[in-house]
């Protein structure tokens, strides 16, 4: 009987045994799938325009989180044709490299808003997340605010990026140190902008909440939904998939 | 003496680094939380140096029986007790934010208030305030009997307790003070992940510790899925949560993952939050309650092995199907959907294994609610476990991901199979950890059976139709090529849905409080005098004597 | 050939065979028939206990 070479009895009578065999039954599944993705390079293929959020952008999606936006809202667009004509080109990898957490979402009681920067103007925006049925009636989502009213605090920004780079956010050391100055500058045009240009391409640069000269949380989260989306210029990218 | 003053001394540093690092706090969510370390920890110090005292004003309090050396219950007591607490918070705020849902202005226009905060705060209080003080009180309870030994490491085994309640306060009040990591059903902060880590191992040890000096040579099969759900959460929980805070002296962490990788790690989590929280350390009640219930041995102990095996090895596969048509790569998605097909036999391998124990005992279904009530549990565990794999096939999560179909499926594995089973669980246990003779009412068991039944049956019908429902309308197109909802409109839609799900809800809930008056008045020791659950109705026509012997044929 | 395509073909050949195998002999050991009544034993371990506690 195979039972003299192997007893499942003595499993049973062995807790060490029966919980080491549970680990190695259980570990498996997870290494076949996970640890692949790390060192698999076609997981994250490289993309043109990707690149770490500014400070505020940041902050902003600190409070995105903070604020479980990521229960009602998706931002991971399927390649369907409904999808992406109603949200826009499919999402991919690389758009959310520098996502700590990832916030791709389950659930869409609102609408995915993986592309939402740059569809609405600011005015807009804050006043859809002070009311929100005061511009879409039939929205069931919590109004917000007392973002607009509260100033943004984040304590030290350095201290943010310097976990993010830990964590693999390739912030260079001058972007670390500026990040206070950065923070700033974006809500503000006022200020030296220069060094955030150059650092954060394509940052979009202006006061989000309308209440220049006054940092808040509104602009903070506005600058972050404007900018979501548009790091990638999928028209710039379409004639060279065709040439390919 | 020596002892009790290092253990004060220790609980007064634990209280001290509290406090410096409520002095030294970045953020509100950080200082309130010190305060509450602050307390229990001084809670602690105080509660040793009452010691024995204390002990017995608890069990005064609760009307426990006195110790009789067999086995230790106390702290199973208090998971009794914990449980319904927990459970009909969790209810609450669940049918709570089921109505915001409907009416948006119960949002209040205040943060704390918000259905962003309040909805991790009913799916944590859920699964792990309720799913998880029932895990650990029927652990206890279950592996003491079938090992007949008390509970090694008794201290221990309260530190459990009250380190896993810590957790919850802390985890609760962070989700409405904002305090989240924002990956679903593992929302904690890093340093109530640290905690809990702490508190886990423990209960590992604890649990272990219980296996190890039994007196049964073999391991009941309870047992083993038990202690895999105890290894396995701490595992997924250990890794998940990996991340770098800000500041030590802050609540902000980043996560050590980013996008694609952070989302499989996360789901992989998140699945076996579900495959070994809510799966394995419920079939585990399963196979202890339910032939204690039915007085049956269960009905193949060889298909219970296979279950065993067979469900831990393809469960952990299963992630990925979270993911589908996401970025992330082809290849995982389709063995996260294979396996989870795969997952459907196991599973109701495990269901038939359950029904199949009340095989030859199939009247007490009529005649015993709480049979009643775990045959509910197991129909809705096979009708759950045959809902995931099908929705786990691309082409139907491409319509179902995203919407309340989602939903649906969650809730009636959530409210049917483990909420059921955790009922029934807890109206097995009462009466005999108090010592009383039988619950205070089985009428009111029945109540609550049916309450709940209702209840679900509105909620996941109504999810059904709501998720379907979406997933057509926000494909539709008309005859112009043009998408024909806009997504408001599709909102709109939802309206009715949403109530008949706060209606399912509301049962449920009532359910539940029926429930918690059965064993209140079960624990304060009175027996309600009430007409038995069934008694023959009087028929005139079969009111006749039994016929002559004769009529059998003489041997 | 890439590792993804190598570890395609081996999971889709000699890796399935292999589970395959293993799952039967897996079924086939759990039913052998020496161990009915050690399992009959475990079954009805819960039931000797009488005392609640």
């Amino acid at each position: 009987m195979a039972s003299k070479f192997f007893s499942h009895a003595k499993i049973e009578r062995n807790v060490t045994l029966l919980g080491v065999l549970s680990l190695v039954v259980v570990a498996i599944g997870g290494i076949v799938e996970i640890a692949p993705l790390f060192w698999i390079d076609s997981t994250i293929e490289k993309v043109e325009g990707v690149r770490p959020y500014t400070p505020l952008e940041q902050a902003g999606r600190n409070i995105y989180i903070r604020e479980g936006c990521y229960n009602c809202h998706s931002q991971m667009i399927r390649p369907f044709r409904d999808e992406v004509e109603r949200y826009g080109h499919y999402s991919l990898a690389a758009e959310s490299m520098y996502d700590h957490p990832f916030q791709w979402g389950s659930k869409r009681t609102g609408p995915d808003i993986a592309r939402v920067g740059g569809r609405y103007s600011d005015e807009w925006h804050v006043q859809h997340l002070k009311d929100p049925r005061s511009v879409v009636p039939e929205s069931i989502m919590p109004g917000y605010q007392f973002l607009a009213e509260r100033p943004l605090k984040v304590g030290d920004m350095k201290a943010h990026l310097t976990a993010l780079s830990r964590v693999g956010v390739p912030y260079s050391a001058e972007a670390i140190e500026a990040a206070n100055d950065d923070l700033q500058a974006q809500a503000d045009p006022s200020l030296d902008t220069d060094g955030l240009k150059k650092r954060y391409p394509n940052a979009q640069i202006r006061d989000f909440d309308g209440k220049p000269g006054e940092l808040t949380e509104m602009d903070a989260l506005v600058a972050y939904l404007q900018m979501l989306g548009t790091l990638v210029d999928f028209e710039a990218a379409a004639p060279q998939e065709k040439a390919q | 003496m020596d002892k009790l003053v290092m253990k004060s001394a220790g609980w007064m540093l634990i209280a001290l680094l509290a406090l410096t690092g409520f002095a030294l706090s970045q953020d509100p969510g950080y200082s309130v939380h010190m305060v509450i370390i602050g307390l229990a920890a001084l809670i602690a110090m105080g509660a040793g140096m009452k010691g024995a005292d204390y002990a017995a004003l608890a069990r005064g309090a609760l009307n426990m029986p006195a110790d009789q050396g067999l086995y230790d219950d106390d702290p199973v007591r208090w998971g009794v007790i914990a449980t319904v607490f927990w459970g009909l918070a969790g209810f609450l705020v669940g049918l709570f934010i089921a109505l915001q849902l409907a009416f948006p202005a119960l949002n209040l226009g205040l943060e704390y208030t918000s259905f962003g905060r309040l909805r991790p705060l009913h799916t944590s209080a859920v699964i792990f305030a309720f799913g998880g003080n029932a895990l650990i009180a029927t652990s206890f309870y279950v592996v003491q009997r079938t090992c007949r030994a008390r509970l090694a490491l008794p201290k221990m085994a309260r530190f459990v307790f009250w380190g896993y309640q810590l957790f919850i306060v802390l985890a609760a009040t962070g989700y409405v003070m904002g305090v989240t990591e924002g990956k679903e059903y593992a929302e904690p902060e890093w340093y109530v992940d640290l905690w809990l880590t702490i508190v886990w191992v423990c209960y590992l040890l604890v649990f272990g510790g219980t296996i190890i000096k039994r007196r049964e040579p073999h391991i009941y099969v309870a047992n083993w899925f038990y202690l895999s759900f105890i290894i396995t959460i701490a595992m997924l929980h250990i890794v998940n949560n990996l991340a770098i805070p800000v500041s030590i002296f802050g609540s902000k962490s980043y996560s050590a993952f980013a996008g694609v990788q952070d989302a499989l790690t996360q789901w992989w989590y998140g699945h076996n939050a579900v495959g070994f929280f809510l799966t394995a350390g419920f079939l585990a009640m399963m196979y202890y309650f339910v032939p204690k219930q039915a007085e049956r041995p269960v009905y193949s102990y060889r298909l219970s092995i296979i279950h065993f095996w067979s469900l831990i090895f393809l469960y952990i596969w299963a992630g990925p199907h979270h993911l589908h048509y996401t970025a992330l790569p082809d290849w995982a998605q389709t063995l996260g959907m294979v396996f989870s097909i795969m997952l459907w036999m196991p599973s109701w391998g495990g269901m038939i294994n359950g029904l199949m124990t009340l095989n030859g005992a199939w009247d007490k279904i009529r005649t015993d609610p709480i049979i009643r009530m775990m045959v509910m549990a197991l129909a809705f565990y096979g009708m759950s476990t045959f809902e995931g794999p099908l929705m786990s096939i691309k082409a139907v999560n491409s319509l179902s991901h995203y919407t309340d179909w989602t939903i649906g499926h969650v809730h009636s594995g959530a409210l049917g199979w483990n909420g059921m089973i955790t009922f029934a669980a807890l109206y097995y246990m009462t009466p005999r950890l108090w010592g009383r003779t039988r619950l205070y009412s089985l009428r009111a068991v029945n109540w609550h059976f049916w309450l709940a039944t209702i209840g679900i049956v509105l909620y996941a019908a109504a999810m059904w139709v709501a998720g379907i429902m979406q997933g057509l309308m926000w494909r539709e197109y008309g005859a112009d090529g043009y998408l024909v909802y806009a997504f408001s409109e599709v909102v709109s839609a939802m309206l009715p849905m949403y109530l008949i799900r706060a209606t399912g809800g509301l049962l449920y809930l009532s359910g539940a409080i029926i429930m918690a008056w059965n064993i209140w008045m079960t624990i304060a020791g009175k027996l309600r005098d009430e007409k038995p659950m069934r008694d023959a109705a009087f028929d005139p026509a079969k009111d006749h004597p039994l016929p002559a012997a004769t009529a059998i044929p003489a041997a | 050939m890439s590792l993804y395509d190598t570890l395609r073909h081996f999971a889709d050949s000699w890796g399935l065979v292999f589970m395959g195998v293993l799952f039967l002999t897996f079924i086939g050991w759990t039913f052998r028939k020496g161990a009915s009544a050690r399992h009959r034993d475990a079954a009805h371990m819960i039931f000797e206990d009488h005392h609640n506690g």
